[in-house]
């Protein structure tokens, strides 16, 4: 049973498709990420579910009751679902106090208190609520308007982008306060970025939007280690994508026999490793010899970028190469720990670890 | 070695940075100081006269039943037309920038358009076509119409320029739609409603054909009419100090209410664009309304002036005497207009290079005095010029000066706007390239400043072309400007021979109004 169940939402801009049939299911409490290339629907479809737009066909229903359905919506102020916008969106007119307390009741007599405890919650001091927005930096914005959304006990909480203004530094610790804080508020929470980590480390169900369709729905890890699709894989993060023949678990690849997740048998398939799963040990040529079971490459180019260091290795021999001619003379690039990667010109040995993904 | 201590200050590299500006911001810190200072000339003889005619006689002329009654009148007209104005200004904007009326930009620039008839033509129209109009209910309608657009204008561009992410947030903390106007976006329209209702306000206390047509006392007629009868006595020009002090009482409130907040757009990125809503069974009543007021503020004088135009036919065009009027007017508009910008020049040039409380200081004064009524500028170049300096009294130089301390403001702002887009960089590159101060200054900032210089020139130009209360005053001796031609026509109830005048300033004003409505919408970024 899910809290909030989406189902073939279309949604037009003149010609343009928007959102060309959506189907979501949120569990209640949970957390979930939709990330995208920017243009892919994403806003819209956070829009939608916050009432500022209504769709031009299909359903949302949130907690049993219906939201929108086809052109009839009922209207975002009549939703109770909470918004924290890209840049804040706090009321310039107005005082920090006065914006978290914006959604409730002005003559609420527990008003002043509430607005101190919800500052408190998102690490706000109470000095701020005397101040304006413009004074404030880009996070403490966030986090007022965090307070804000949450003062009205939002059902669900809509994050759009609200990271992505921040500094780098910054941006992984506000992420891990705002979902601890929505968890143990136990608010149900759907968040839009565009930047994959962000979204892999956010939620427990991922949603990978393109062209206005969900492409992939799945687990943080489903998604990463078996993506539907090259472009998904590629999406999520660094992927090694090789031509290979598989049966009975295994793959004949440019990296030798693999083991794969799939027990099916094809001759001409496509098999996917994340970088980290290929392990590099230093040698020389003269550890190569006598050795042809084993996998060995000359390092061509190193990039040190502090604490990792980027690294291009070419394939010195293939045990059994579908077509070598093509991958053979294109170096695998790997991301290693800066503190003690090889160096160029160095011979290393290459070992696999865990298994490949094949594409269906 | 000392150049080596020296270096390692730190305040020496910015001091070194402002070098090649130096020499070229005090010259024009001089020419600012200079400006600011004749600005003040008309304020400080009024007070200047308040002190030699001696307490007594001040108040004896300043607390009498006539002055109460002036008084309560231009009271009453300011407190009733402007927030009639505001509410029209308001709801016409909303209609034309934020809802999905049919033809909405039509009806934006028709809202905009009334500014291009003067408002003594304003009156003119209504009083032929509805002869029995007078008091204070006919000036607070003939005054709604003829100055609405000055709320209109700033109104609509703010509404444009509003985060339409903020209405949403406040959507979505469960607000509907009318209270989401109240408590977002009308707060928001705040500064633009204050500067607007200023603007209004300050031609209410300033303007003089309007009130005359329509018999409605206020102090710029009595000012006026006291001039006419006893020319430069003390009693016109105390008349003119109540008339002044009521001005700063405006520019208080005006400051009082405005406050210090701010309105801009908190965060980094573009805004997203606005919907617009749909005003479904309202869009009938919303469109009679635009009709309405399209009908009173452009239909009347338009149909009136083409009303008169035919009855008099052929025979009020008296192009001999019309060709004069014109030459002189354009004369006057464009040597007016020149004068003005160059005399805002330095000024604009400082508040935009080298903000500081100086600068807010001079600003201060041109723009205090460039809110002053026309009639009060007059009388007190008049009262200069006979009493020190009679050879200029009735010279061109003495109505250019009116002229120029009365519109520097619009060429002020123009400016200001146009030298802030042109990047300081450019100036130090010329100077780094080899060109003196003054030079580079020419060479980059003026020039690229030159377009706003124009669009300041021709709304200074709209001004003086329209102006008629100083010019009467000060103008000399055979001067007749349109303005005047009209004017003592429509004196002597010769409203047919008054009409080619009214046509003609109509028609020249329109561009220019045209250019108004377009300056807005850029500076809203569209």
């Amino acid at each position: 049973m899910s809290f909030l169940e989406i189902r073939g939402l279309h949604k037009h801009y003149g010609p343009v498709a928007a959102l060309a049939g959506v189907d979501l299911d949120v569990a209640s409490g949970s957390r979930t990420a939709i990330v995208g290339p920017s243009g892919c629907g994403k806003t819209t479809l956070l829009r939608l579910i916050a009432g500022f737009e209504a769709p031009d066909q299909g359903r949302i229903v949130l907690g049993g009751e219906v939201l929108a359905n086809g052109g009839a919506a009922v209207p975002a102020h009549r939703r109770g679902i909470g918004v924290v916008a890209q840049d804040g969106a706090l009321f310039p007119h107005l005082t920090i106090g006065d914006n978290i307390g914006f959604g409730m009741g002005r003559g609420d007599d527990k008003r002043a208190e509430r607005i101190v405890e919800l500052a408190y919650i998102v690490g706000l001091d109470k000095a701020i609520l005397k101040r304006r927005p413009h004074e404030l930096s880009g996070g403490q914005q966030q986090r007022v308007a965090l307070a804000r959304a949450m003062a009205m006990k939002p059902r669900l909480m809509l994050l759009d982008e609200p990271f992505s203004a921040l500094d780098t530094g910054l941006r992984a610790s506000m992420r891990k306060a705002v979902a601890e804080l929505l968890e143990a508020a136990g608010i149900t929470t759907i968040l839009v970025t565009h930047d994959q980590a962000e979204a892999l480390s956010f939620a427990a169900q991922v949603a990978v939007m393109r062209d206005g369709k969900f492409s992939q729905v799945g687990t943080p890890r489903d998604l990463y280690l078996k993506p539907k699709d090259r472009m998904i894989a590629e999406f999520l993060g660094d992927a090694i994508i090789l031509p290979a023949s598989i049966s009975g678990g295994f793959a004949n690849s440019p990296l030798g026999r693999i083991a794969v997740d799939t027990n099916d048998s094809r001759d001409v398939a496509r098999i996917m490793l994340r970088p980290e799963q290929i392990g590099l040990k230093r040698t020389s040529r003269e550890g190569m010899s006598g050795t042809p079971d084993m996998l060995f490459g000359e390092v061509t180019e190193s990039e040190f970028a502090g604490s990792t260091c980027m690294i291009a290795v070419r394939l010195l021999n293939n045990a059994d190469p579908p077509d070598a001619a093509a991958i053979g003379n294109t170096p695998l690039i790997l991301r290693k720990s800066g503190m003690d990667a090889p160096t160029v010109g160095e011979i290393v040995r290459l070992t696999v670890s865990g298994k490949a993904h094949v594409f269906v | 070695m000392q150049s080596a201590v020296d270096l390692g200050r730190a305040g020496l590299p910015s001091k070194m940075r402002r070098m090649p500006h130096r020499r070229a911001a005090r010259w024009l810190v001089s020419a600012a100081v200079f400006v600011a200072l004749f600005a003040l000339l008309p304020l400080a003889f009024i007070v200047w006269i308040a002190v030699q005619t001696g307490w007594e006689t001040v108040s004896a002329l300043v607390f009498r039943p006539r002055v109460g009654e002036l008084l309560f009148n231009t009271t009453l007209l300011v407190l009733l037309t402007v927030p009639i104005a505001i509410i029209l200004s308001v709801a016409l904007a909303w209609l034309t920038e934020r809802s999905d009326l049919p033809g909405a930009r039509l009806w934006a620039w028709l809202c905009v358009a009334p500014l291009a008839i003067p408002a003594f033509v304003h009156s003119y129209a209504w009083i032929t076509m509805v002869p029995g109009l007078h008091g204070l209910w006919a000036g607070v309608l003939v005054s709604v119409i003829a100055y609405f657009p000055f709320l209109y204008l700033p109104i609509s561009a703010a509404l444009r320029r509003l985060d339409p992410a903020l209405e949403d947030a406040a959507a979505a903390l469960g607000l509907g739609p009318s209270r989401v106007f109240w408590r977002v976006v009308m707060p928001q329209l705040r500064l633009a409603i204050c500067g607007g209702s200023l603007l209004v306000g300050l031609h209410l206390l300033a303007e003089y054909g309007l009130y005359v047509f329509i018999r409605f006392d206020t102090f710029t007629t009595a000012i006026v009419d006291q001039f006419q009868s006893t020319f430069n006595g003390p009693a016109a020009n105390m008349l003119a100090g109540v008339l002044v002090t009521c001005c700063f009482v405006l520019l208080g409130l005006e400051v009082l209410v405005r406050g210090e907040e701010r309105y801009a757009r908190v965060g980094a990125g573009a805004a997203r664009s606005q919907q617009r809503t749909n005003l479904g069974r309202a869009t009938m009543p919303s469109l009679l309304l635009l009709v309405a007021t399209t009908l009173l503020a452009l239909g009347v004088p338009f149909v009136t002036i083409g009303r008169w135009l035919i009855a008099g036919g052929a025979e009020v065009w008296r192009l001999d005497e019309i060709g004069l009027a014109l030459g002189q007017t354009l004369f006057l508009s464009l040597a007016g207009a020149l004068l003005a910008t160059v005399a805002a020049m330095p000024m604009a040039w400082i508040s935009i290079r080298a903000p500081g409380p100086l600068q807010r200081l001079l600003e201060g004064c041109n723009y205090i005095v460039g809110s002053l009524p026309g009639v009060v500028i007059a009388l007190a170049l008049v009262t200069i010029t006979v009493r020190i300096a009679l050879p200029l009294y009735q010279t061109l130089f003495t109505i250019l000066v009116a002229y120029a301390l009365m519109f520097l403001p619009r060429a002020l702002v123009s400016l200001r706007a146009s030298i802030a887009q042109a990047p300081v960089e450019l100036e130090r590159a010329a100077s780094s390239l080899g060109r003196r101060p003054l030079n580079a200054l020419w060479s980059t900032t003026i020039r690229l400043s030159a377009p706003g210089a124009a669009a300041g020139m021709a709304l200074v130009a709209l001004g003086i072309m329209n102006e008629l209360t100083a010019t009467q005053m000060l103008a000399p001796n055979g001067t007749r400007t349109l303005a005047m031609a009209f004017w003592s026509y429509s004196s002597e109830i010769d409203y047919a021979s008054a009409a080619p005048y009214a046509f003609i300033m109509v028609a020249m004003s329109l561009p220019l109004t045209w250019l108004l409505y377009v300056q807005s919408k850029r500076m809203a970024g569209r």
